[in-house]
């Protein structure tokens, strides 16, 4: 049994404290996520550990639901991302020809322009919900995971048993379940932890460009765009969510270079 | 009395690995190798890959490449010990009194900075010539190794000339600080065999004109024994014998050393062609999708069932692309393909599930050939499920047959491809197409990515098998040895032609066409003055022609 | 013969506008999707239909979509960007001076970003897994981790509320003078400078270190030659088109952090133009800007490519 080396422990245990707390905002919070309990701005004390925001509602409270929000937001438009970039990225590698043609140069065209710009333009027409959020962001972020995959699957595609499985004539969804994935596992699962991390900070910006998740509702972005105004007076509420950002983001990286080592070695070729 | 030019002493290196899941820690690659060097002399290092043989030629340069380290012993340089120098010693000893002729002549140079340039830098780096003068010597050492044009070839780029000119111009630049030594790490190896025979011939000629000494470091006896005036022999980090190359050669001391010269020398009698032939290649001709240029050219050969056809050729002549035409990865644009009394369609995709059966393919690298993150078990028993419907124990039981048929037994039915050995991967590739009880394989290069010795070991399974199940064998190489050893038929391939075709003593046996004649020679042969004889006629027969 | 080199760059450029006309056919398709159009959002929700009616009819919704798009193409190609929704101004006019300020920030940015992460870059291949080289990636990669516009807030707590070192929001003027123009931009400056320099950073380790391993480096180094020699002779030569590259993309990658940093510190520039127009719906106005923004991206992009073709020895001297 291989050991876990002390970083991705670290990280796992963040990412798991976050999760949890996600999960179980409703249980943890102290307080409800719209309760004005307090005056404005106050600072940190035993009754409110991280002080209050700009119309007195417990800020704790406000990130626990905030972070909700936002890994729920996250955690969809991933796997979103994931399931149909991947998908798309396999069949473009595997089947070539024009459906590669087609696929590949529809993706170099969504990704001639810039990924917010992108949103914002769509954003400009439809409605800001939830569900449209996740769909914007995950369809824009396939783009990619789909780069990401064909680029895999191409290289894998092109080596020597796969052919021999072709030669053997095997179907083509048992070359790309049983031949391509198990051995592009690795670099997706790694791939998987940076693109959760980015649409985090994906779902933040929206948020605080007022275009994300809209009020009441908590979410990280939006408690940074609450409290803004309190900068200037020396009030850092609304730096909360950059302590909670950055080590979310740093322990998941932490987890998925631990994946990404750990299902490489599992291979053995590298190492041998 | 010469004067002891290296001398290297209980040289140990040591390098640091770094095990997925554990510390990272030292293990010894050369454990205590000793040895001489007189000044003007040729020492050949041979051995398999990784027997530690170009670690130890640059511990003269006191380099150690990519965490490698030299952990222990004394490497004394004109009698002083250079592994105590420092940093800036080395500096003034690399590329001043020992220089470095790499295997890849292609990457070695940097691809951005003409040829020139680079040849003459360390000349000028360490003081040696001034700039103009260095310039002509460089012409000089162009010239003397036969390379075109020798006034303008520093002027072009890397990318401008071929991989035999760029070796040769790498010996050239290795030459040209007038070093005491230059340690050529398998200098031939990467070049196709005719060329090889020109880049050794003007690399012998230059080393005896300057009168430089050598470390000679490659796999092939045949090739250090014509220019080593002594030879280490290495196996498994460690000195084997040492000896004077005719000692070597003619009178080996050591069990491995006399394998190493003994080997192919497998007995094979040629069978004789039956009635009905097995394969029966026609009029074959393909190109590659989106290329105006034909890779094979009106190609027809036969195979007879429980034979061997050679096809024989140097990179570019087509024999790969034959392999897949025949395979139907490569439709032919004109041609047929007869296969057991039947017609195969040219598209893999067409064929039945028989046609593919009895057709079975074996790579050169087993490494990419089987999907690394399979057992062997599942690599075996993959076709016994597709093919036959083989499921569970009966499975099992036939994947152990055929892995005692392979030698390799039991034991290794859950074994990754990453735990075995290169030739035990070649076994379970075997392994794997015979699973399938094919009529036809073809071999494609299998054995020239292999030690000698585990090369010889595959091909005597092949022909074992090829005796028990009487399955032919379409044998693609560029190795004439293995030719010699193991094939009924012969079709020498040139240009997407077959220039020369009939069974084995018809094709090896004079007169020879040109290009058939200067394959063979080129062959190099365990023998001492071999490459002399062979220059010599060549020039004579130029001269008279 | 045309030069190969003249034949890849004419092709380069060539795909460059094709992607362009592409792109601005996205972006109108984009705002083109459902459910509302641009008469019910100047409307709202609870316009009468024969208001609706009337308005599509003036604004030309009736026609088809293609040539509503042919003539807004054709416009934008004049210079006309057409009238903003929102308040009936000229679009063209309104953007000159924001794309004005919006460059001037990005330059700057460029210039302070691009030096530093090519010589930090340097500095952590010299030191490649010693301590300077863990600490620039672990500062890189802290500020990679942080989103912009929290890094930007990061900086005015502590740089103009703590320290006042800085004004807290960035307002520039007509008139200003260009000193005074620098100091007012310093904070958004830093900030874009630190979101873009650890990628730049990264992405030149990376390229430099890819070099580092190639065969010649070693040629070299057993030549005698000095680390330095060996980086400057050898390494650099074919560093520069990877690095170009780098740079290139975090170029383009600045394009779209100004956005966000513009509307944290208040700055008159496309970026904030962008967004507010969205917010407000002003379909005419979000069009213009991402055609802009998109020019930018594309134009930076072909640019990195275009110097990729020419640095590259093979090309420049074929066979």
């Amino acid at each position: 049994m291989t050991r876990i080396p002390l970083s991705a422990l670290i990280g796992l245990f963040f990412t798991g404290v976050y999760f949890f707390t996600a999960v179980f905002a409703g249980l943890i919070a102290p307080y409800g996520v719209a309760d004005i309990v307090g005056g404005v701005w106050e600072p940190a004390s035993s009754q409110f550990l991280l002080g209050t925001d700009s119309i007195g509602r417990d800020l704790l409270s406000r990130m626990i639901y905030g972070g909700r929000t936002t890994i729920l937001i996250a955690t969809a438009a991933t796997l979103l991302s994931f399931v149909t970039g991947s998908l798309l990225g396999f069949t473009a590698a595997v089947v070539g020809g024009w459906v590669d043609q087609l696929l590949s140069r529809g993706v170099d065209l969504v990704m001639a322009i810039p990924t917010l710009i992108f949103a914002l333009i769509v954003l400009s027409v439809m409605p800001v919900s939830i569900p449209v959020l996740i769909l914007v962001m995950g369809l824009l972020d396939a783009t990619r995971v789909f780069r990401l995959s064909r680029a895999v699957a191409v290289d894998i595609a092109v080596m020597d048993f796969v052919e021999a499985a072709r030669l053997r004539g095997e179907a083509r969804g048992w070359v790309i379940f049983h031949e391509i994935l198990p051995n592009a596992l690795s670099p997706l699962v790694a791939e998987m932890g940076l693109r959760f991390i980015f649409m985090v900070l994906f779902i933040s910006t929206l948020s605080f460009l007022g275009l994300g998740v809209q009020p009441p509702l908590a979410d990280w972005g939006g408690i940074v765009k609450e409290n803004k105004d309190g900068i200037v007076y020396g009030v850092g509420a609304a730096l909360a969510p950059a302590v909670a950002i950055a080590t979310l983001a740093i322990s998941v990286n932490l987890v998925a270079d631990w994946v990404l080592n750990r299902t490489t070695s599992l291979k053995g070729g590298r190492n041998g | 009395m010469a004067e002891t030019l290296l001398d290297v002493r209980n040289l140990k290196i040591a390098a640091t690995v770094y095990p997925p899941g554990e510390k990272p820690h030292d293990i010894e690659i050369v454990h205590g190798v000793s040895f001489t060097l007189e000044k003007g002399k040729v020492l050949g290092l041979i051995g398999e890959s990784g027997a530690g043989k170009s670690t130890i030629g640059l511990s003269s340069m006191a380099y150690g490449r990519g965490g490698v380290r030299i952990s222990g012993g004394q490497v004394l340089l004109n009698g002083r010990d250079i592994l105590a120098g420092s940093e800036a010693d080395l500096r003034g000893l690399r590329g001043r009194e020992v220089t470095y002729v790499a295997q890849s002549a292609a990457a070695a140079f940097n691809p951005a900075k003409r040829l020139m340039e680079q040849v003459i830098e360390a000349t000028l780096k360490h003081g040696r010539a001034s700039r103009s003068e260095a310039r002509a010597r460089a012409v000089r050492l162009f010239r003397k190794l036969g390379l075109p044009n020798p006034e303008t070839f520093g002027d072009r780029y890397p990318h401008q000339v071929s991989g035999g000119q760029l070796q040769r111009a790498m010996t050239a630049m290795a030459l040209c600080p007038e070093p005491d030594l230059v340690v050529f790490d398998e200098p031939t190896t990467a070049l196709d065999v005719t060329t090889q025979i020109d880049v050794l011939a003007a690399i012998k000629e230059a080393i005896h004109a300057t009168g430089v000494a050598a470390l000679y470091i490659t796999h092939d006896l045949a090739v250090v024994a014509q220019v080593a005036d002594h030879i280490m022999v290495l196996r498994n980090s460690a000195m084997v014998e040492y000896g004077e190359t005719r000692q070597i050669i003619e009178a080996p001391r050591e069990d491995y050393t006399r394998a190493l010269v003994s080997v192919r020398s497998i007995e094979h009698e040629e069978k004789r062609p039956t009635p009905e032939p097995l394969l029966k290649v026609e009029n074959l001709t393909a190109r590659y999708r989106g290329t105006d240029f034909d890779v094979l050219k009106n190609v027809s050969v036969e195979l007879h069932p429980g034979q061997t056809l050679a096809v024989v050729g140097e990179s570019g002549s087509g024999k790969s692309t034959l392999a897949r035409a025949i395979t139907g990865l490569l439709p032919p644009s004109a041609g047929r393909i007869g296969f057991a009394g039947r017609v195969l369609s040219p598209q893999m995709m067409d064929r039945t599930r028989d046609d593919l059966r009895e057709l079975q393919m074996i790579y050169q690298m087993a490494d990419v050939a089987m999907n690394p993150r399979h057992t062997v078990g599942k690599i075996i028993g993959r076709p016994l499920e597709f093919y036959f419907g083989l499921k569970g124990a009966a499975k099992r039981r036939r994947v152990i047959e055929l892995l005692d048929e392979i030698e390799l037994g039991e034991k290794f039915i859950d074994r990754y491809p990453a735990e075995l050995s290169g030739g035990q991967k070649q076994r379970v590739c075997i392994a794997r197409a015979l699973a399938a009880k094919p009529k036809m394989i073809i071999c494609d290069e299998v054995t020239s990515a292999l030690d000698p010795l585990v090369a010889d070991g595959i091909l005597k399974l092949l022909l074992a098998l090829q005796r028990i199940e009487g399955v032919a064998l379409l044998f693609i190489t560029h190795d004439l040895a293995t030719v010699r050893a193991i094939a009924d038929a012969i079709a020498v391939m040139y240009r997407g032609q077959v220039v020369r075709y009939g069974t084995k003593s018809e094709v090896l046996t004079p007169p020879f066409d040109d290009y058939t004649d200067l394959l063979l020679s080129s062959v190099p042969e365990l023998q001492l003055g071999w490459l002399e004889q062979v220059i010599a006629h060549r020039k004579m027969e130029s001269a008279g022609g | 013969m045309t030069h190969p080199i003249v034949r890849l760059l004419t092709q380069r450029i060539a795909l460059g506008l094709l992607l362009l006309l592409a792109a601005s056919a996205m972006i109108f398709a984009g705002t083109q999707i459902l459910p509302g159009d641009v008469a019910q959002s100047i409307l709202g929700q609870s316009a009468t239909p024969e208001a609706l009616a009337n308005l599509r009819a003036e604004l030309g919704l009736n026609e088809p979509a293609i040539q509503r798009y042919f003539r807004w193409l054709g416009a934008a190609l004049h210079g006309d960007l057409g009238t903003a929704l929102t308040n009936g101004q000229d679009i063209a006019t309104a953007m000159g001076k924001r794309l004005g300020n919006t460059l001037f920030l990005a330059t700057c940015a460029a210039v302070i970003a691009v030096p530093t992460a090519i010589l930090l870059g340097l500095i952590a291949v010299r030191y490649e897994g010693r301590w300077p080289d863990k600490l620039i990636s672990g500062l890189t990669l802290s500020t990679v981790s942080v989103p912009e516009f929290l890094l930007g807030y990061i900086a005015m707590f502590l740089l103009a509320v703590k320290v006042a070192a800085f004004p807290s929001v960035a307002t520039i003027y007509e008139g200003m003078g260009f000193f005074e123009k620098l100091r007012v931009v310093g904070l958004p400056v830093l900030v874009l400078v630190l979101v873009v320099l650890g990628h730049m950073m990264r992405m030149t380790r990376a390229a430099i270190l890819n070099v580092m391993q190639s065969a010649y480096i070693e040629t070299a180094e057993l030549k005698g030659l000095r680390p330095f020699q060996i980086i400057a002779r050898h390494a650099f030569p074919n560093a520069i088109a990877p690095i170009v590259n780098v740079v290139m993309l975090n170029l383009a990658y600045l394009v779209v952090g100004v956005v966000v940093v513009e509307v944290v510190f208040i700055y008159p520039g496309m970026g904030q133009y962008l967004v507010d127009h969205v917010a407000k719906r002003d379909v005419p106005v979000v069009q213009a800007c991402g055609l802009v923004f998109a020019t930018v991206y594309i134009g930076l992009n072909m640019l990195a490519d275009v110097i990729a073709i020419l640095a590259n020895p093979r090309l420049r001297h074929p066979k």
